[in-house]
């Protein structure tokens, strides 16, 4: 245990751990001291000084954030000195800050706004000095928007990018007055090593960081009576769309969303889930080819670990930083893509839709799937595949819009075909998720057997830690996988860039590990974390989801993709050669970029 | 309140005579009698801020670690002082023997001294000086001494700013604490001094604490090196008692028509000519890193203030919100009522700002802004209105 250290915050006692901020010590007597800067995920910065204090024998007001207690101390957190500095620092903020609050996307949910409304300040005390500098605003990436004259320097989105991503696209430039975040020589956010997470936007306290939405253009499609409009929602969604509703965190809303979706307009309710069992079939024979290639073809051509490509962060992460392994990464598309893909094929076929009449649009808890829709090889249907990326905070917004009360809507199913999942897919949405749908189905495939984990449930996957490692053991394979018998199959798994960063230099330096394969995803906590989710985020908020999803992958009846009847059905049907074959490579595989390293 | 007359003294720029001999004489003094006869003496660091030395230096030495830093703080980047050149240029070994006296204190083996951008021109020379001295320092000490150059921005003067910029990071301050003496450059235990406290440092050592001790006040031990610069016959550098009343020092060296002195640059105090008498330069009235602006009556305070915060407009690092935004809205305010688009009243809201910025700011540069702006808005009010 630490070292305890005893203090009095107005006047009350409180003990607390050596090495705690003022601001840690007062939330444990439920003290409210505002904050702007402060992150529960980032490192201080102290840089706002919304939270200042008084400090007995100080002659100034420190930051309560930043300043560690000792053993004596005395804070005062309202006095008549910090309410006036306090609201100095927001009237100075709000004199930096275009204040167009009516008419800004985070109107109602922006914590200068909240601050503003606490301490009733006074946004015109002092002059205005947005008009001061020349303020552009950089709207050229398809996922992220980024306002200047909005920003209040706190510097989350530059920690965000440097501490969760090991991206730095954002970082500091100018001094004094021209101090402002910027990218590399200020080029638009989409020419540099962006990888549009959006978890810079997860974090930005005002409008200054938000996604570029596509709300309108979807609105437009569906009240076009000659557009089939499909939706597909991504599994994450359904344990975050509550918190944004009204609901507490970590609640499952599949049933309500669907209601909800089939209410807003959309023709045709479908499951991204679908396409995540298809991505299992064909990833994890990927995974097994790649595997005999190696072990038993010996070709040097054939290179392992293989990595997961579902993450769009990620795969563009990859092809800026670290080029030389891109062959690494599967070639299989995302189960965003692999939807595209067959939305305007085998969909359209069976529906009876010419393709050209179909709308694609996409529920993501993800910035960087709305990029990813507008790669230029994501058109192997002959038409763009995914046509519009909301993000769940979107899909939110257009629920309010409608105007019905979403809590009381009634369960729904989504519509069958590829509307159906199976519990492997649903946890594609957390941190591990992926590897465990792969290795339930690939395990069976080879062995004959269910994977050795009670329930199916295989916990060395799961959980928040940076960086996890497993391995699975292969005996008594069938004869087609024979060459496998005794084989050990090592894993690893990253979420957050920063970790996958620091397993790609194991990769890039020999993969001294072993691994086999290797599950990333670009947000903390993998998708669930993703930066189209709803605001606030923290490890808290995180884990809810996190437990919501495996919670649903329990109550679900199939929980392995190769059992998803759906599965059998489009094999069977339409990828006629199985996965991995000549149909699956031309729709549902595709190829990477190197990028720049800026 | 004790005053002294003015007095030259000749102790910094005394030459450097014997320099080998006098490490000599250091080097067999224990640490701990090092420190007390820091201590003892009552020199306080003469970049501004005016922290005891001795202390510094026992706080240091007393932080467990193997890795730990000696930094000369030679970024003299506050306007009107220019007297850290001058030793930089002449008696430079000073500043290297006190460098090596707080590493053998604290165990460092390292020592930087961190040359702002702008005195580029003396590195070559400076370069010379302290190889020779890190050829001789051998045989007392495994210690050396290499240079760092800035790149221009004023708040790389402020210690942690200065320790990011060594560490090739932007130049902002830190969160305080921990201070230097505990996480100082690249984290580890680190004395930052500035040249002036170094070299006397070593005259202090020297000399023994009496020498130095029986010069100044009681709050101001000791001599100072003034900047002398404004309206005046005889601008330049020189070494003083401290404790002197501020007209002492007008009737000194200003033309005879000073109306106003501002005490150590921008981020001092300016006082008025009414009270110079009653102002004693040290650290019990106004204290000074240095510089001493001497302004007649041809001068607008007004263009003066202007100047100042135009400074801190573009010196301010930009990470806290009370020095960035607050320094565009007082040079902001200033320019409006001085234009007859604010009220004269809005003096006042700017004047409270200036008190939240020294109460609020991150570092030294933001909360010493309001000292300037506050101590010529309201000595000089009408200068600032028509």
């Amino acid at each position: 245990m630490a070292n305890q250290v005893n203090l009095k915050i107005n006047g009350m006692p409180v003990t607390v751990d050596e090495g705690s901020t003022i601001l840690h010590a007062a939330k444990k007597l439920d003290i409210h001291i505002p904050t702007l800067c402060a992150h529960d995920d980032l490192c201080v910065a102290g840089n706002c000084r919304v939270c200042i204090v008084e400090q007995k024998g100080l002659r100034t007001l420190p930051a309560s954030c930043a300043v560690p207690v000792f053993e004596g101390m005395e804070i005062e957190t309202n006095t008549l000195k910090v309410r006036q500095a306090r609201k100095h620092v927001l009237e100075l903020l709000l004199s930096e800050h275009r204040q167009d609050c009516l008419s800004c996307y985070k109107n109602g949910n922006c914590e200068l706004q909240n601050l503003s409304a606490e301490f009733k300040v006074n946004g015109s005390v002092f002059m205005d000095l947005v008009e001061d500098h020349r303020y552009t605003i950089d709207h050229y990436s398809p996922s992220i928007i980024k306002d200047d004259s909005k920003c209040v320097r706190c510097q989350r989105c530059v920690r965000t990018c440097e501490e969760l991503q090991k991206v730095s696209a954002l970082g500091v430039s100018g001094k004094g007055a021209e101090m402002k975040i910027s990218t590399f020589l200020d080029r638009s956010m989409n020419e540099v090593v962006c990888t549009n997470c959006g978890q810079c936007i997860n974090r930005c306290p005002v409008g200054a960081l938000v996604e570029k939405d596509y709300i309108d253009q979807v609105w437009d499609a569906i009240a076009d009576p000659k557009k089939h409009v499909v939706v597909q929602t991504a599994p994450a969604v359904r344990v975050a769309l509550g918190e944004d509703l009204g609901l507490p965190n970590g609640e499952i809303v599949t049933g309500k969303m669907a209601a909800a979706l089939r209410r807003l307009g959309f023709d045709s309710v479908l499951d991204t889930n679908f396409t995540a069992d298809l991505t299992i079939m064909e990833e994890g024979t990927e995974l097994l080819m790649r595997l005999k290639g190696a072990l038993v073809d010996k070709n040097p051509k054939v290179t392992l670990p293989m990595a997961t490509s579902c993450s769009p962060g990620w795969v563009k992460f990859i092809e800026h930083k670290y080029p030389e392994l891109l062959p690494n990464l599967s070639t299989c598309k995302s189960p965003q893509q692999m939807f595209g893909a067959l939305a305007k094929t085998y969909y359209a076929q069976k529906i009876n839709v010419d393709p050209a009449n179909i709308v694609s649009v996409s529920i993501m808890p993800c910035t960087a799937k709305k990029y990813e829709a507008q790669r230029p090889e994501m058109r192997s249907s002959g038409y763009q595949d995914v046509d519009y990326v909301l993000t769940t905070r979107e899909l939110a917004i257009m629920i309010k819009q409608a105007g019905f009360d979403f809590l009381s809507l009634p369960i729904e199913h989504t519509d069958s075909f590829m509307g159906v999942g199976t519990g492997a897919a649903v946890i594609f949405g957390a941190t591990g998720g992926v590897m465990e749908a792969a290795l339930r189905t690939a395990y069976e495939l080879v062995t004959g057997r269910e994977v050795p984990f009670q329930h199916l449930d295989i916990m060395p996957v799961r959980g928040m830690e940076g960086v996890k490692e497993a391995k699975v053991l292969l005996e008594n394979c069938v004869p087609a996988w024979s060459f496998l018998n005794g084989a050990e199959l090592s894993v690893c798994i990253a979420h957050g860039l920063v970790n996958a960063d620091a397993v790609m230099k194991l990769v890039r330096d020999g993969n001294p590990h072993g691994w086999h394969f290797i599950e990333i995803m670009a947000c903390p906590g993998g998708c669930i974390g993703g930066g189209g989710q709803p605001i606030p985020t923290n490890i808290e908020i995180r884990k809810k989801r996190t437990d919501a999803i495996y919670q649903e992958d329990s109550n679900l009846p199939f929980r392995k993709s190769h059992t998803n009847p759906e599965i059998t059905e489009i094999y069977t049907e339409f990828l006629t050669e199985g996965p991995c074959g000549h149909k699956s490579h031309e729709l549902l595989h595709t190829h990477y970029t190197e990028r720049v390293g800026y | 309140m004790e005053n002294k007359s003015l007095n030259r003294v000749e102790l910094i720029f005394e030459p450097c005579e014997g320099m080998d001999a006098t490490l000599a004489s250091v080097f067999k003094y224990s640490n701990d009698e090092i420190t007390s006869e820091l201590i003892d003496s009552g020199l306080r660091g003469r970049g501004g801020a005016g922290f005891p030395t001795g202390m510094k230096w026992k706080f240091t030495s007393a932080t467990p670690g193997d890795e730990k830093y000696v930094i000369c703080n030679a970024d003299e980047g506050e306007p009107g002082t220019f007297k850290d050149r001058e030793i930089l240029a002449k008696v430079p070994e000073k500043i290297f023997v006190g460098m090596a006296i707080a590493a053998k204190v604290i165990g460092a083996k390292e020592g930087f001294i961190y040359l702002r951008y702008e005195y580029k021109f003396m590195l070559k020379e400076l370069q010379e000086r302290v190889d020779l001295f890190n050829d001789m320092i051998k045989g007392y000490i495994d210690f050396k001494i290499s240079f760092r150059i800035g790149a221009g921005a004023y708040v790389c003067g402020e210690e942690s700013a200065l320790f990011e910029s060594m560490e090739g990071k932007r130049g902002e301050p830190r969160n305080k604490p921990p201070y230097p003496t505990i996480s100082g450059f690249r984290g580890k235990p680190t004395i930052i001094n500035n040249v002036e406290t170094l070299a006397f440092a070593t005259m202090i050592v020297k000399y023994g604490a009496e020498k130095f001790k029986s010069l100044g006040t009681l709050d101001s031990r000791g001599s100072k090196v003034f900047s002398v610069s404004g309206d005046l016959p005889n601008a330049g550098i020189y070494e003083l008692e401290l404790g002197m009343t501020l007209q002492k020092f007008v009737d000194e060296f200003s033309d005879g028509d000073a109306k106003a002195v501002q005490v150590g640059g921008a981020s001092g105090f300016c006082v008025p000519r009414k009270k110079f008498k009653d102002t004693i330069i040290g650290f019990e009235g106004v204290p000074t890193g240095g510089s001493m602006m001497v302004f007649n009556s041809t001068r607008s305070m007004y263009n003066v203030l202007h100047n100042y915060l135009e400074f801190f407009v573009e010196e301010s690092c930009g990470q806290c919100t009370p020095c960035r935004v607050g320094c565009q809205q007082l040079l902001k305010g200033l320019k409006a009522v001085k234009k007859g688009e604010k009220p004269e009243s809005y003096l006042e809201d700017l004047l409270k700002l200036s008190r939240s910025m020294q109460l609020t700011a991150k570092c030294g540069l933001g909360q010493s802004v309001g000292n300037s702006f506050a101590s010529i808005v309201e000595n000089f009010k009408e200068e600032m209105v028509y």
